[in-house]
């Protein structure tokens, strides 16, 4: 069985959040940039299940420009054996999914993360399914073999669900598919040097949405301070000014 | 031409969220001047199913079939489909929810749509279509423009107010003719969470963070949420400690949640909180330090020990 993991590479979770040239494009200047935290929990477990036994290889996989080589080389550090980098800027999630589908065809499993941190799009994984026209199992918190089927265990609105489905499938992962993310081991980060990271070249697509303009929300009030021996008054505060109660 | 509505029931019924998403799609098939149907895909009774004209669909697309009830998704994105070419749709718009997500993107590819999820508002423009949405997790809005025929919308619950038209539908059932090979999900075993206000669907949620010290002092903040008929929420470390259930979990890595009103109870406040409830309406919190970061975020606050201002806040609560 192959694994594609799909990686986003997006801005680390504590960065402060600008725009530049009117508010038209994400300020990347000073940024750290991070493997998105479900893809980094994908992976994981996609490392536990090949120690399992079973997993041939574990490939994970970007579209992006040079800079994101760092990021999949950090994936191949934790432990993936090969990495591909389709060479284009991720212009939205319907381009990104087309460049994908090129490439994703001889996997048995792939993972994606519910949402990037950065658009949060929510989008790259199905779209893929559909392209592929493989099943999808979305909001997946956790996920095992049996034979040639998937358990898997997902939320749902109002409760969880335990499956089993056949592949080749797409599973997009959220919180609870790995506990702890894997962090890079020095061993790890000297034999990533070595294993190949392949450069693809981009086929046509269109995309089919674009950013006009970022906006930050307003600046918030002052926070209104009640005293702590007279917390009651908060509530008449929250039913009378606020009317929230 | 028109807009489709995927209106989700639970066991048969619809929830206030159902209505919001129904509210926010007339409102944009007003502006475009097109027909409102909703489809559902369940065992909805007709009178419930009518409840959704008063919102302001003119139509329901009514899909009874048992097979569905796996939520394979490739063949309920097959289903809506099949709804949104019946009706001639230019947009189908989901609820951002567990569901929404999972089939909003199979459904965009379909229909060569154009997808922009988390949506917060109106469209600011309908031609082009541009609507705004949140981005890193709440920290911004975009202003998504969509170049393609159709768009696919997933809607931000809690953003729209529920409007009621006085207005009735019409119910047809409709076989969106899913074949059998379509479905290869095999559900083993549903756990539904009974007898709790849902986190996502709440309107009030109670959270707590390290600042409540063990997992063996909820009791306050469990009587509270109760009066409140509001949801119980925790930060992350909470949950790692095995203190409140995964459930409960919110910020960037656990549930993203607007409710009208969050309580944070002796919790600090970082990004990664904030993440995941900055965009409720009026957030309170209680820290006994003044420095805490969460008082940046909140609207009202109390500088104080959790401990003696959670009996004040039942009582007060009692009182009202
Ligand atoms: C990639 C990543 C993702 C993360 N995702 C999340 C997430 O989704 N959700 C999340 O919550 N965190 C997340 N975190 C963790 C986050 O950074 C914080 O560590 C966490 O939110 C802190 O939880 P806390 O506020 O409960 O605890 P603390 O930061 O320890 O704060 C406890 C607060 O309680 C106050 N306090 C103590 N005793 C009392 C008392 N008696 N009365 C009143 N106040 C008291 C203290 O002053 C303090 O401010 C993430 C971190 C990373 C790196
Ligand atoms: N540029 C990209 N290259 C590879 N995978 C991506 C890319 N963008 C998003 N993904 C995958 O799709 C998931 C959801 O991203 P999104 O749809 O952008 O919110 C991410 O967690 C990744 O697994």
């Amino acid at each position: 069985m192959k694994i594609l993991v799909l990686i986003s590479n997006v801005p680390d979770t504590t960065t402060k959040i600008r725009f530049t040239g009117d508010n038209t494009a994400f300020d990347a200047a000073g940024v750290q940039w991070i493997i998105n935290p479900w893809d980094e929990l994908a992976l994981t477990r996609a490392m536990e299940l090949k120690e399992a036994g079973g997993v041939e290889k574990i490939t994970v996989a970007n579209v992006g420009e040079k800079i994101t080589e760092a990021t999949l080389r950090k994936a191949l550090a934790v432990g993936a054996d090969d990495a591909i980098r389709i060479d284009a800027p991720a212009k939205d999630a319907f381009f990104v999914a087309s460049q994908l589908s090129k490439i994703a065809g001889d996997y048995d499993l792939i993972l994606a993360g519910i949402e990037a941190s950065d658009y949060n799009g929510n989008a790259v994984g199905g779209m893929l399914a559909e392209l592929l026209d493989y099943n999808s199992v979305s909001a997946v918190s956790g996920i095992n073999m049996d034979g040639d089927k998937f358990v898997i265990n997902r939320e749902i609105d109002g409760g969880s669900q335990v499956l089993s489905v056949t592949g080749p499938l797409v599973a997009i992962v959220q919180k609870g598919i790995a506990k702890e993310p894997r962090i890079p081991a020095m061993r790890g980060i000297m034999m990533a040097r070595k294993k190949p990271l392949n450069v693809v070249e981009a086929v046509d697509a269109h995309e089919k949405t674009s950013f006009v303009n970022f906006e930050l929300p307003p600046p918030k009030a002052a926070c209104k301070m009640v005293d702590e021996e007279n917390a009651k008054e908060l509530i008449t505060l929250l039913h009378e000014e606020a009317k929230v109660l | 031409m028109s807009i489709l509505v995927y209106t989700e029931n639970w066991d048969g019924k619809f929830k206030k969220l159902s209505f919001e998403l129904v509210s926010y799609a007339a409102a944009i098939a007003k502006e475009m001047g097109l027909d409102l149907t909703a489809l559902s895909i369940g065992n909805v009774a007709d009178d419930e199913l009518n409840k959704l004209g008063n919102y302001g669909a003119s139509k329901i697309l009514k899909v009874e079939n048992d097979k569905f009830n796996s939520l394979d998704n490739k063949a309920l994105s097959k289903a809506v489909v099949a709804a949104a070419e019946n009706v001639g749709a230019k947009i189908v718009v989901f609820a951002h929810n567990n569901l929404g997500k999972a089939l909003a993107p199979r459904v965009s590819v379909k229909l060569n749509a154009g997808l922009v999820s988390g949506v917060t508002e109106l469209p600011s423009s309908t031609s082009p279509f541009v609507v705004k949405k949140k981005v890193f997790t709440g920290k911004a809005f975009a202003n998504v423009k969509v170049d393609a025929e159709n768009v696919v919308l997933t809607f931000a619950q809690n953003s729209y107010e529920i409007v009621e038209t006085g207005g009735s539908a019409a119910v047809e059932a409709f076989d969106p003719q899913v074949g059998d090979a379509d479905f290869s999900t095999v559900v083993n075993e549903t756990n539904k969470i009974t007898g709790k206000v849902l986190l996502n669907d709440a309107e009030i949620v109670v959270s707590g963070g390290r600042g409540m010290k063990s997992g063996d002092n909820w009791g306050g903040l469990e009587e509270l949420a109760d009066l409140l008929n509001a949801g119980m929420a925790c930060s992350r470390p909470v949950s790692d400690e095995g203190w409140r259930s995964h459930d409960e979990h919110v910020g960037q890595t656990g549930k993203i949640i607007a409710p009208n009103l969050y309580f944070a109870f002796g919790i600090s406040g970082a990004i990664q909180h904030l993440g995941g409830v900055s965009s409720s309406k009026v957030i309170v919190a209680i820290n006994k330090d003044p420095e805490a970061p969460i008082f940046e975020a909140a609207d009202y606050g109390i500088v104080g020990d959790v401990f003696k201002v959670i009996p004040q806040l039942i009582e007060g609560v009692k009182e009202m």
